[in-house]
């Protein structure tokens, strides 16, 4: 990844000797980073996805308006050509079930990473981690579905920060997220095995700050940087009005429970139902298959 | 000049990568550990909450690289006979304890043994640094050897461990699997932690490939919710 190197030009002893102390402990600096460029497949060991059913909202601490919102959230808006190709926010790469292909660009004549970036995906936009300092822009700026993102290395820590993404969702079903919600990204590796730790936080639809862990495994294979283009077209008529519930209505409301067995308030994403004391309010019994 | 350039290019190092006095051998683990897993974490459900939380539908396995003995084995899963058998605890092994929703708690035991208990199921687990035995009989949570990672994390191999299964419903692990695990700690916005657990369990006998799940816990301030709870097969 190259930034370890420092190029060291030297004129005098004491620089000499200055630079060789800042070469020795640049070095030693460097050496705590990994290599986090390459292919990394998805190991989905893990049900992140949560796209089984339309009303999973399983495991979000979604506050009162963002289950309100959730609840009227229709999967047939995905048949308006306006909403195709309209992809999913940067949290999704560390829930979807793709791989990461990650590569970085590198300052020609310093050596230093500017930036790290995981490729798309046809419903994921490319994430560019930048590494050179720059601040975040204004809150006015520009928002984009894969958001503005910073980085810097904690120890052997890729600590990565996101902001500006547009407003969208946390999960597929139709929990939503808002302009401003940030995500605070973890990377660390572990041999052959990559971790991602999500924290993803929003003052409009959560109650609590929203954690989610990921892993990926180094891959011989090399993964593609892009996905396959997105294409609209027309899939059928919606009416004059997107598609919606109301949301005290919404008929999907207790497929979970049919299907699984999942209690309402956990499959709406009550935010206590998240904490280990929820199962006593839970029937031991699992019905058989 | 040139000399001394030479000695800081090739001596520094060489000093910098000694192991400082008595050798890293001889340090205790409790002293030179590089973070504190110390205290009581609860485990923040936010993933697989229908496999964790409530015990999931026969035949109910998705996600999971099972063989066909495994499917095969899941598919007779009954919980009644576990416990008559006494093998209720079979979900709450070494190698799916940490995804059961519970609150651990974490201890030096001594100075080179750290010690992780559970209140969902009351297992314990006991982590030996600077050791490579693996004694005799085989212990829902096996034996576990665990190592300081550079430059903050917690590496712990464990094996020896009894048949169990990976999740409630019955998918099994065998006797021979191995659970490597990786805890890592990060800062959280409200001023807390999370203690992040990297898994993977392999198990050619029952797994197509390495099973690798990750689980995050949340640090509380004490153990007001403690809720000790024996094991349940149901």
């Amino acid at each position: 990844m190259g930034s370890s190197s420092v190029h060291c030009k030297v004129n005098s002893s004491a620089t000499i000797l200055a630079a060789a102390l800042l070469c020795l402990f640049a070095t030693r600096t460097a050496s705590a980073q990994f290599e986090i460029t390459g292919s990394w497949a998805a190991r989905n060991h893990e049900f992140l996805s949560g796209d089984g059913l339309p009303v999973d909202f399983t495991g979000i601490p979604l506050n009162e308006e963002g289950r309100i919102r959730a609840l009227s959230y229709s999967e047939s808006q995905l048949s308006m050509v306006e909403h195709q190709c309209q992809g999913w926010p940067a949290f999704y790469f560390v829930q979807g079930p793709f791989g990461l292909k990650i590569w970085s660009e590198v300052d020609s004549l310093k050596g230093n990473v500017i930036s790290y970036t995981i490729g798309a995906w046809e419903d994921r936009a490319p994430l560019t981690i930048w590494m050179d300092g720059r601040p975040h822009p204004s809150k006015y700026a520009l928002h984009t579905r894969s958001g503005f993102t910073t980085g810097m290395w904690e120890g052997n820590t890729l600590v990565a920060y996101t902001t500006h993404m547009k407003a969208g969702f946390l999960r597929k079903t139709g929990a939503p997220s808002s302009d401003e919600a940030t995500m605070t990204t973890r990377f660390y590796r572990h041999g052959d095995v990559l971790t991602v730790l999500a924290v993803i936080e929003d003052p409009v639809y959560l109650a609590e700050p929203w954690i989610l862990s990921r892993s990926f495994q180094l891959s011989a294979t090399p993964l593609s940087s892009i996905g396959p283009p997105c294409v609209t077209t027309y899939e059928a008529n919606v009416g004059e009005t997107a598609p919606h519930y109301d949301p005290e209505k919404n008929p999907f409301v207790d497929e979970m429970t049919k299907k699984y067995g999942v209690p309402r308030d956990a499959a709406i994403g009550k935010p206590e139902t998240l904490y280990p004391e929820y199962r006593k309010k839970l029937q031991p019994a699992a019905p058989a298959r | 000049m040139k000399i001394l350039l030479i000695a800081t290019l090739v001596i520094l190092p060489s000093i910098a990568a000694q192991p400082r006095a008595g050798g890293p051998e001889r340090v205790a683990a409790k002293a030179s550990a590089p973070m504190d897993l110390t205290g009581y974490w609860v485990a923040f459900v936010t993933e697989d909450w229908r496999f964790r939380m409530i015990t999931p539908r026969k035949g109910d396995y998705q996600a999971v690289p099972m063989t066909p003995a495994a499917r095969k084995i899941a598919d007779a899963w009954d919980p009644a006979a576990d416990e008559a058998a006494g093998n209720q605890c079979r979900a709450y092994g070494a190698a799916a304890i940490m995804r059961v929703p519970a609150r651990f708690h974490i201890t030096w035991q001594d100075e080179n043994t750290l010690r992780i208990d559970s209140d969902a199921g009351m297992q314990t687990r006991v982590f030996h640094f600077n050791s490579q035995a693996a004694p005799g009989e085989r212990t829902w949570q096996g034996y576990s050897i665990a190592q300081w990672e550079k430059p903050a994390s917690l590496k712990v191999t464990t094996t020896n461990l009894r048949a169990g299964y990976l999740r409630k419903n019955g998918v099994p692990y065998s006797e021979n699997a191995a659970v490597t695990e990786y805890f890592d700690i990060a800062p959280i916005p409200d001023g807390g932690q999370v203690l992040l657990v990297t898994t993977t369990v392999d198990d050619p006998q029952y797994l197509l490939q390495p099973f690798i799940v990750s689980s995050q816990f949340k640090k509380e301030a004490n153990g007001s919710k403690w809720d000790p709870a024996p094991c349940t097969a149901k």
